[in-house]
């Protein structure tokens, strides 16, 4: 269980998040959804243990605050909205940096495995400073997934942490990283994922946190949470749910016809 | 066709190429070590030497004082320093995630020259008692007191929010040597006439004045940092995709960032108090290495380490035998070799620098 109680960060004198409650259940996918500047992010960084908070996270019964680094990287895994790489590395070099934390003689080098989960044998060799963006952010996904490969280690769950996963994605490759991070939840482990689209959140979701300036508005699963007023309300624009656009062409990506990936 | 072999991707590709060139680099460090011994303004035959040893002669008085008492330690000064500014680099471009960080072109040697001038200088204001017994160690200590300033004060100019901007780290870099040339200049100033002597010698960059005492009490803190350095490897692997990614894999960061500025500080004040300026060994070994084996910190850093001290000992060399019998400070040479070489990275990267 991720139970993050009345999280309160501020930057200066601005207070970012203001008394943020959220909860994410090991084998569920729980999105972070909400307008720009709204503090999705820093509720995250707050979460990973990367920023000073006020308030109270338990990550499966312990006080996040005294998880040491080293151990909280073997619970948790990270996948930022941009990943800088400052030297050439090769993209196996990148996805093994994944597997810092497990000692060289732990298990078998995942690398290959996770560069095909991601759809990417064959780009092992390749520099990663070549890769486009979607592909290097599909790499940072097999580096993350290589952190934390199995979903429940030793009877107790781990953790993914995306940072707006599909962002400079293809619509094909958007429903296969959400199809991976739904995959994890199904086998037991938790996933919590910064969302920008709705459309996609509804089909993979199983809780959804709506933040806005800061302030949570509600969390509940997707069927409960997008409604037309709270929708509108919090992105300060008319939206209408299940409602097409009364002219142009409307795409639809559907999860559940994979016979093309 | 992207790879030949599927399964042998480049990661195990590059580490065996990084393991067979850390051996062709101890291959050309026990050459170049063997040249360092044997040239030199007075003709001494090592083999004979050498011989001699073995069978259980006794040396000339001649040979001995060569040998043992002046180029011997001049060897192992060389191989230090030129493994320390080596490593020095390495370490100081992996905290900086930045290919141009170097230890003499964002003023840390800079520092670590305040530091040792400020030694020479005030040195002789301790109560005499102290001085005599921390006197020679007195220059190291400082020098590495200042780099150690430097490099940290240089991390918090440069770094903002986890990301070190690369204008600022240059551009600070410059400000903080002039300030720190400033304050060297003061000092030289009230300097008396045998500490000038001191200060002009040293500032030269030249490993002409090793011996012995010397050499020891500079070896503790070059060694210190050499043996530490391939533990940050791991850490600096991870801080290649930021401080927050880092941290995400179990870095502790912050604890990352101290021991390399340490590392930096007393590699590069230990090298700059026995041997002056020696710029660019710290840019050009880590470089070339990573265009041959790749960027991965613990073989860069082992091979850093024997380049750099190869390198050295070549330079010692032609810089004392390309005027022989007077010598070239050795600073001239890697900088007239390290100068064009340090302007062909930034052409090459041009592109993405983001200044």
């Amino acid at each position: 269980m991720l139970d993050a109680r009345d999280i309160t960060v501020a930057f200066g004198h601005r207070r970012v998040l203001d008394r943020v409650t959220f909860r994410a259940a090991p084998g569920a996918l729980t999105a972070i959804v909400g307008p720009n500047g709204s503090g999705k992010t820093t509720l995250l960084r707050a979460m990973t243990g990367e920023l000073n908070y006020a308030g109270r996270i338990m990550l499966g019964g312990e006080d996040l605050s005294t998880i040491p680094v080293w151990r909280l990287a073997l619970r948790r895994a990270v996948l930022s909205q941009f990943t800088p790489l400052a030297f050439p590395f090769t993209v196996a070099e990148v996805v093994g940096l994944g597997q810092i934390r497990r000692g060289p003689g732990s298990a078998a080098d995942l690398t290959p495995r996770a560069l095909a989960r991601v759809g990417l044998s064959g780009y092992a060799n390749r520099p990663y400073q070549e890769l486009s963006g979607g592909e290097q952010q599909r790499v940072q996904l097999a580096r993350v997934l290589c952190q934390v490969w199995e979903p429940v280690e030793a009877g107790e769950a781990r953790w993914l942490f995306l940072d707006e996963p599909v962002s400079s994605l293809d619509i094909a490759h958007q429903l296969q990283v959400m199809q991976i991070a739904r995959d994890f939840a199904d086998a037991g482990g938790g996933v919590v994922a910064i969302m920008h689209d709705l459309n996609l959140t509804a089909m993979f979701a199983d809780s959804v946190a709506l933040l806005a300036e800061g302030r949570l508005l509600e969390q509940a699963s997707p069927e409960a949470l997008l409604r037309d007023d709270l929708l509108s309300r919090a992105y300060g624009c008319n939206l209408r749910v299940s409602t097409p656009p009364p002219s142009g062409p409307y795409v639809l990506p559907q999860a559940f016809s994979q016979s093309f990936l | 066709m992207v790879a030949i072999h599927p399964d042998a991707h480049a990661a195990g590709d590059r580490r065996k190429l990084a393991r067979s060139t850390t051996w062709v680099l101890v291959a050309l460090l026990l050459a170049t070590a063997w040249a360092s011994l044997a040239v030199g303004a007075s003709g001494v035959s090592l083999p004979a030497a050498i011989g001699d040893l073995l069978a259980g002669r006794e040396l000339e008085a001649r040979t001995r004082i060569i040998l043992w008492d002046i180029r011997l330690p001049r060897l192992l000064t060389g191989m230090m320093v030129g493994a320390s500014l080596a490593v020095a680099g390495t370490v100081l471009q992996g905290l900086f995630r930045n290919p141009l960080a170097d230890p003499g072109l964002v003023g840390v040697s800079a520092g670590a020259g305040l530091g040792a001038i400020s030694a020479i200088v005030l040195g002789g204001l301790l109560p005499l008692g102290l001085s005599e017994v921390f006197g020679p160690a007195l220059v190291p200590v400082m020098a590495f007191a200042g780099s150690w300033l430097s490099v940290s004060v240089l991390y918090l100019i440069a770094t903002r929010g986890g990301r070190t901007s690369v204008a600022t780290m240059l551009l600070g870099g410059i400000a903080l040597a002039a300030m720190t040339a400033a304050f060297s200049g003061l000092l030289i100033y009230i300097a008396d006439d045998q500490q000038l002597r001191d200060l002009t010698f040293w500032s030269l960059g030249s490993l002409a004045g090793s011996s012995w005492s010397r050499t020891l009490y500079a070896a503790p803190l070059m060694l210190t940092a050499l043996v530490a350095a391939p533990a940050l490897a791991r850490g600096l692997n991870a801080l290649a995709l930021g401080e927050s990614a880092a941290h995400h894999l179990g870095i502790p960061v912050q604890r990352l960032k101290t021991l390399a500025i340490l590392v930096v500080a007393a590699a590069v004040g230990a090298a700059t108090a026995i041997s002056g300026g020696i710029g660019f060994v710290g840019i050009v070994v880590p470089h070339l290495l990573r265009l041959a084996t790749g960027p991965e910190h613990r073989a860069l850093l082992i091979n850093s380490a024997l380049l750099g001290a190869s390198l050295l000992l070549i330079a010692d060399v032609i810089s004392r035998s390309i005027v022989a019998p007077s010598e070239l400070p050795i600073g001239i040479i890697t900088a007239v070799v390290g100068g064009p070489f340090f302007l062909w990275i930034l052409l090459r990267r041009r592109a993405n620098l983001e200044i």
